[in-house]
């Protein structure tokens, strides 16, 4: 068995990473941190897990060793305490914000502060299964992309790979879990409840992600939008007009780059009333799935992608990662296929 | 096996295909006819478009 450790287990992320790795058959989870919550059982926090589990939340300071430590604290604090994580654990899964980026600059030009580690950027292999897969099968030191960046990323590549892709413009709507467990202004219920709220047109911070990873140019916005999972990043692909892109060409595109992935589906069904990806039924699993269309009156795609920002976006990104990391099956604890009707 | 005209997915063709005969894409969805027996030829069958308020 992989003993496996939270820090900072009390929020959504760590919620959904409990839950998964509960039902791991080759993990055992050996402590869940909490200050807040510290001495309680988890399903305090986590009422799903009630009958699951006796564990109950220490704080930080009693983490002892494990194999693998996943993160799941705020950002800005796995950063601060990478050298106590470094010390307990033989592997790090950081679901945070703090290693994703490489170049410090970038990372105070949209953090608006130094990162307190810059001795440590590019020591993390980034997240997402699809990108660094081989780099996963020998990583200690992951950190999990962001969950929009992950939507878009995911969506976008395979046009980029096949350079056919000129810019974009990413709208993506998002549900409110993505703000996390804290209650705010903005997520007080008569505030939040129907919102249609742009709450990022520009500057958001998983751009640095999505610049890092893609050529670009890539313009992105960010909406709230009523429901508590998911994303559907909405990509509106400007194409070189002489470039023939069809729909015939899309599925071919698409196909090479994601036809043996165990979570990415293509979604383009010319029957029923689910034709492209709807992340309300996603809700639980890891999939991301993707669809498109071609307008060749404008030399346009259109380009969908949903997931769970809990699960592919976080959580279910991270068990996949750990599963590459120990030479597991990719699907393992990650077999659950989300619910219909949702 | 045939090649679906809209998505390029193999599709898989019975053994005793008839003219006419009703397919359905299991990539994209598409319903498709047999158009040809020798050699077989795969068209988008007409369909009844739902109505999706457009």
């Amino acid at each position: 068995m992989i003993n496996v450790a939270i820090a900072g287990g009390s929020g959504y992320a760590g919620g959904e990473l409990l839950r998964i790795l509960l039902a791991h058959p080759d993990v055992e989870v050996v402590q869940v941190t909490s200050e807040r919550l510290a001495g309680k059982f988890v399903h305090r926090a986590h009422p799903n897990l009630r009958g699951l589990t006796r564990l109950r939340f220490v704080p930080l300071g009693e983490l002892s060793h494990c194999d693998v430590l996943f993160s799941c604290l705020p950002h800005g604090e796995s950063a601060r305490r990478i050298d106590d994580f470094r010390a307990v654990a033989d592997r790090i899964v950081d679901l945070g914000a703090d290693f994703r980026l490489t170049d410090p600059s970038v990372y105070e030009r949209f953090y608006g502060r130094t990162h307190p580690r810059p001795d440590l950027l590019g020591r993390f292999v980034y997240g997402i299964a699809e990108l660094n897969r081989d780099e996963l099968r020998t990583a200690s030191l992951v950190a999990c992309a962001g969950c929009n960046a992950t939507a878009t990323i995911l969506a976008l590549r395979p046009l980029y790979q096949a350079g056919v892709a000129q810019s974009a413009v990413v709208e993506v709507k998002v549900g409110s879990s993505e703000a996390g467990n804290r209650a705010s202004d903005a997520s007080h219920h008569p505030e939040r409840s129907g919102a249609m709220r742009s709450y990022k047109p520009t500057g958001h911070r998983h751009m640095a992600e999505i610049e890092a990873v893609l050529p670009g140019p890539v313009h992105f916005s960010a909406t709230s939008v009523e429901m508590v999972r998911g994303i559907l990043a909405t990509c509106h692909v400007f194409v070189d007009r002489h470039a023939g892109i069809d729909d015939k060409a899309l599925w071919k595109i698409y196909r090479r780059a994601y036809a043996l992935e165990p979570f990415v589906r293509i979604v383009k069904d010319r029957a029923g009333i689910h034709r492209y990806p709807d992340p309300n039924i996603l809700a639980g699993s890891n999939y991301c799935d993707i669809g498109f269309e071609a307008d060749r009156n404008a030399n346009r795609v259109v380009v969908l992608g949903a997931i769970d920002n809990l699960m592919k976006g976080a959580a279910g990104q991270a068990v996949q990662a750990f599963n590459i990391m120990h030479g597991l099956p990719e699907r393992r604890g990650l077999e659950f296929p989300g619910l219909h009707p949702a | 096996m045939c090649n679906c005209p809209v998505c390029d997915a193999s599709v898989t063709i019975s053994d005793d295909p008839v003219e006419g005969e009703l397919l359905e894409c299991e990539e994209c969805g598409t319903e498709l006819e047999i158009l040809a027996l020798d050699p077989i030829t795969l068209g988008e069958a007409p369909e009844m478009e739902e109505d999706w308020g457009e």
